[in-house]
């Protein structure tokens, strides 16, 4: 069976499943699953990018989706007039500042050899720059944190414009951070992404967790509007309620779906084409592609800022589609994993793969759940017959155990179909 | 009957093949010469008989016994020993460190053995607790030597062993080599410095296009004016 | 000189306690790293894991009432939940890494297995723990030690537990195990030449079989041991190794990946910087108020304690910015 063939036959699968989920669950609750699946789609082509095109490490997906659910939520949520009439707005000006004052004296460290200062003492005065540009910036941004977070509701406020701005924003903001990241990484091997990549993760979420001042951190941010009419829109006009739901959750994955076709088709234009060749030549025979004299570093940088920002927009869409902003809320399990299993199930390196793989995992994700404590009901109902006692905490545990599934995914696949479903079609070395 | 005897071994790498059809017997009392071209498959032949690359047709038999794509560590105990052309020192362990990893698979006292190698190599003795990796590039390939002495091989197999060094240290390479022959190990090495190698060679065969192409013993190759003509720059 | 002394318990005793479960988990990772050339991400699992075998054999030691006189139950079984995990760590080796080794695979994809080894433990142990927090020290006191400084003015006591105390000890005497092993050992000399040299170590005829499952052990028993060190210090909960795994992972490439030397180095070196980083310097600063050209600020730590993640990540990005390898010149893959 070639893979044309094998795919159709997997979509066709698929879309199956999901009209059986479907017809079980009910028609809302499969419409917020597609959209959501579809969003993870969007990552996951971001991460097949990376991996698949690049063979470049992410485990900070995380990371991105954060940033992007910040971007959307400081772009479209309402603006908050008490702290634009306060002194907030000066202080974090002079923060501002006080930041570019440091970078400057960073810079002209740096180019204090002109001056002739060379060797260990420009070490010494770059770390000393460093570090009293650090200071006054904390000198300056402390303060301003403390007293933003006492008036009002504490915090920034949004700038109460359209989501998708705050969507695209999500990107450029992913973006930014993607180029610092691998400017400083993408130099070294790729053990060593692999741990500055969750590193850098694991800060963003510190960050947004805890500058309440900016992102009101666990005390979350509700509600972020959508850039569809809402439901509640629809049963204003007299709609039902349940009918309201599909039709505001389908006007919705109308447009995630927009983004998904978009993307897939210029990646995928992009794959085919000579830039696509390049990195797959990278990706094959790194020391080969950089005798050639391709600028590999530079191409990986490309590819590491362009799949990040796939992952910054569909963070915020989900942002955005949930209506809450909870830095709390992420995992690397639910955030970075999965996705990473998203794509090996589906083929790293073929799109089709990518979205397939992104759509099935979801899925399977969301169902596991309820499946599992269905499983754990019927065992504790025969425990308890068999005079041990009901189990405890079926609820966590059943949450729990779709982990040790998710685990047993990644181990099968990559033993059993290595280049998962619908693998990629040209041929890869090694 | 030969010590090591292959009879028109086929192999590579999963491509296409890069012997085809190798045949070699040696005695363990020969020193055996591999000369050739380039690619002509010299190294690939005694990495065939070390089982680091599969062997797809013929046979390869030690003292007696089928060998053919066996793994070293079945190999060396039964007396075969392989020094690589490159990287084949521990760098960052002790001279001495590296000795007593040849002899890993030995369970008496490697006492003996290691003092038979510093004889012959003094200075080893000297740098015994120094790392093999700041050693000279001719010191290394003593200690190389030494390392796969250390199992107490039958049969020492050399992927060129004067390769890269001094004229200084060819010389003593070499001769040390014909003393551990007389010492009782056979030897079957691979070496650019043809004339140097086959004029002491009991063993000599010229391959190329991994075939044998001349086998006699190294005298009367570098008599033949064919293989003077082809093979060793007139 | 009282806050020197609170300096003192603060950075150093913290930092030496923090430094040595970051040491014997970098340790570890080190040699896994050296032997089978992939950075093993399920390693904070294999910690988590032995804490919690600790913890269950400290139940039933309780139950059957045996309890050893001065000593933390959960100090006692410590051996048996080294040798039991690392009989885990072998089978977690047999049946996800070693196939995959026997195909060939790459070193890439041993890494992404040791995720889904990861998500497996993880979801197991949150499956029958729940995802609450579990303590050593439930029924047993945990000891404090005071020591009180001769000096003149003095009120303040250097202060430590006795559990830091045990982990410090065991740290110690489990770094001089390992040395003399490497060092001194037939066995442990065949693991340092395979890190070094493993085609070569496959021709010297040494059973490579047999230094894996050897590496397996010893990572196994010492991810047991730093699990229940930190257990024992603060408390056992099964998210505890992803806390965990980003310094460990960080005073390993520190120390220059697959030298186990390096890798306590840098587990000491992020431990003291994490703990100099939050310590508030104000209270080292305010004797000097007068002389400082500067108003004190009534907090003046690094960074804020939220942060103390990001100590390790910044210092594994200097150094790799500065030694692309490592301090101690680590291997590449």
């Amino acid at each position: 069976m070639s893979i044309l063939q094998r795919s159709l036959v997997l979509f066709a699968g698929l879309f199956l499943l999901f009209a059986g989920v479907g017809f079980v669950l009910g028609t809302a609750n499969i419409s917020l699953l597609l959209v959501q699946s579809f969003a993870y789609a969007l990552i996951a082509l971001g991460l097949n990018i990376q991996w698949g095109y690049g063979g470049l490490f992410n485990f900070g997906i995380m990371g991105m989706m954060m940033l992007g659910g910040a971007a959307v939520t400081f772009i479209s949520y309402p603006v908050n007039p008490e702290f634009w009439g306060s002194d907030g707005p000066l202080m974090l000006g002079k923060a501002l500042l006080a930041l570019l004052a440091g970078f400057a004296l960073i810079w002209a460290v740096r180019r204090s050899d002109r001056i002739g200062i060379r060797g260990g003492w420009k070490t010494a005065l770059t770390v000393l720059a460093w570090i009293v540009a650090y200071f006054v910036y904390r000198s300056q941004i402390d303060p301003a944190a403390a007293y933003i977070e006492s008036i009002g509701s504490g915090w920034v406020g949004g700038l109460g414009l359209h989501p998708v701005l705050g969507w695209l924003f999500g990107g450029v903001l992913a973006a930014g951070v993607a180029y610092l990241v691998g400017r400083i990484c993408l130099g070294l091997r790729t053990d060593y992404l692999a741990i500055a990549t969750i590193g850098i993760s694991e800060i963003i979420r510190a960050l947004l967790k805890n500058m309440d001042w900016l992102t009101r951190g666990t005390l979350t941010v509700t509600p972020i509007s959508w850039p569809v009419p809402l439901p509640q829109d629809f049963q204003a006009t007299g709609t039902s309620i349940a009918d309201s739901f599909v039709i505001a959750r389908l006007g919705f994955l109308a447009i995630v779906i927009l983004f998904v076709v978009v993307a897939f088709y210029l990646v995928q234009r992009a794959y085919g084409g000579p830039w696509g060749r390049m990195m797959r030549a990278i990706r094959d025979n790194y020391i080969a592609a950089g005798s050639m004299g391709k600028n590999v570093t530079r191409r990986q940088l490309e590819i590491f800022i362009l799949g990040s920002v796939l992952m910054g927009i569909g963070g915020a869409m989900l942002v955005s589609f949930q209506q809450i902003y909870d830095p709390g809320s992420y995992q690397p399990i639910n955030h970075t994993f999965l996705i990473w299993v998203m794509v090996i199930v589906g083929g790293a390196g073929n799109n089709w793969g990518a979205v397939f793989g992104a759509l099935l995992i979801y899925l399977t994700w969301m169902i596991s759940d309820p499946v599992s404590q269905f499983l754990f009901n019927g065992l504790s109902h025969w425990t308890s017959q068999a005079g041990w006692g009901e189990i405890p905490d079926i609820q966590s545990r059943a949450s729990q155990m779709r982990v040790f599934v998710l685990g047993v995914v990644i181990t099968i696949a990559l033993r059993y179909a290595p280049r998962g479903l619908i693998p990629e079609m040209v041929k890869r070395n090694g | 009957m030969a010590l090591i005897e292959l009879k028109s071994v086929v192999g590579g790498y999963g491509g296409a093949p890069i012997l085809n059809g190798v045949d070699i017997a040696i005695e363990q009392s020969d020193i055996g010469v591999i000369v050739g071209p380039n690619g002509a498959g010299k190294s690939t032949t005694l990495k065939a008989i070390f089982g680091l690359l599969t062997v797809t047709g013929g046979s390869i038999s030690f003292d007696g016994e089928e060998i053919t794509n066996a793994q070293p560590d079945r190999l060396v105990p039964r007396g075969l020993s392989f020094v690589p052309q490159e990287k084949n020192v521990f760098t960052s362990m002790s001279v001495e460190e590296n000795l007593e990893m040849g002899g890993f698979i030995r369970r008496d006292n490697l006492r003996p053995t290691m003092d038979w190698i510093y004889d012959m190599f003094p200075v080893l003795r000297e740098k015994r607790k120094q790392a093999a990796g700041e050693l000279s590039g001719g010191q290394r390939q003593m200690v190389a030597m030494g390392r796969a002495l250390m199992s107490k091989p039958r049969l020492l197999m050399l992927d060129e062993p004067s390769a890269g060094l001094s004229p200084r240290y060819v010389i003593e390479i070499l001769e040390q080599i014909v003393k551990i022959n007389q010492a009782g190990v056979g030897i079957l090495m691979v070496e650019q410095n043809a004339r140097q190698a086959l004029a002491f060679a009991s063993r000599g065969f010229v391959l190329a296009s991994g075939k044998n192409r001349f086998t006699g013993t190294g005298p009367e190759l570098i008599a033949d004016p064919e293989v003077a003509k082809s093979f060793l720059g007139g | 000189m009282n806050e020197l002394i609170f300096f003192f318990n603060n950075v150093i005793v913290a930092g030496i306690v923090l430094g040595s479960i970051y040491a014997v988990g970098a340790v570890g990772v080190t040699l896994v790293f050296g032997i089978l050339r992939f950075a093993h991400f399920a390693h904070g699992d294999m910690m988590t894991m032995g804490g919690f075998i600790a913890f269950l054999l400290m139940l039933g030691f309780q139950a059957m009432g045996i309890s050893v006189p001065f000593l933390p139950t959960g100090f006692v079984v410590l051996p048996i939940a080294m040798v039991l995990t690392a009989i885990v760590a072998l089978g977690l080796d047999k049946g996800f890494y070693a196939p995959l080794r026997a195909r060939g695979a790459k070193p890439v994809t041993l890494l992404i297995a040791s995720i889904g080894v990861t998500l497996m433990v993880q979801g197991l142990i949150r499956l029958v723990f729940g995802s609450g927090t579990w303590s050593f020290f439930e029924t047993e006191q945990k000891q404090l030690i005071r020591i009180p400084v001769p000096l003149e003015g003095v009120t303040r006591t250097i202060n430590f537990t006795q559990p830091q105390l045990l982990m410090v000890i065991s740290t110690a005497i489990a770094v001089i195990a390992l040395n003399l092993f490497l060092t001194r050992s037939r066995l442990g000399k065949a693991m340092r030449a395979m890190a070094d040299n493993a085609a070569l170590a496959q021709v010297s005829g040494i059973n490579v079989k047999l230094v894996v499952r050897v590496t397996w052990i010893i990572a196994g028993g010492l991810a047991a041991m730093a699990g229940v060190m930190l257990a024992l210090d603060v408390n056992l909960k099964p998210d505890l190794a992803f806390n965990i795994v980003l310094p460990i992972f960080a005073a390993a490439i520190v120390g220059g990946l697959g030298k186990p030397f390096g890798a306590i180095a840098g587990g000491f070196l992020i431990g003291f910087a994490e703990t100099a980083a939050i310590f508030n310097w104000t209270v080292l600063l305010k004797p000097l108020a007068g002389v400082l050209p500067f108003d004190v600020p009534a907090t003046l730590a690094i960074v804020p304690t939220e942060y103390k993640l990001t100590v390790a990540f910044v210092i594994l990005v200097v150094v790799l910015l500065w030694r692309p390898t490592g301090i101690f010149k680590g291997a590449s893959s």
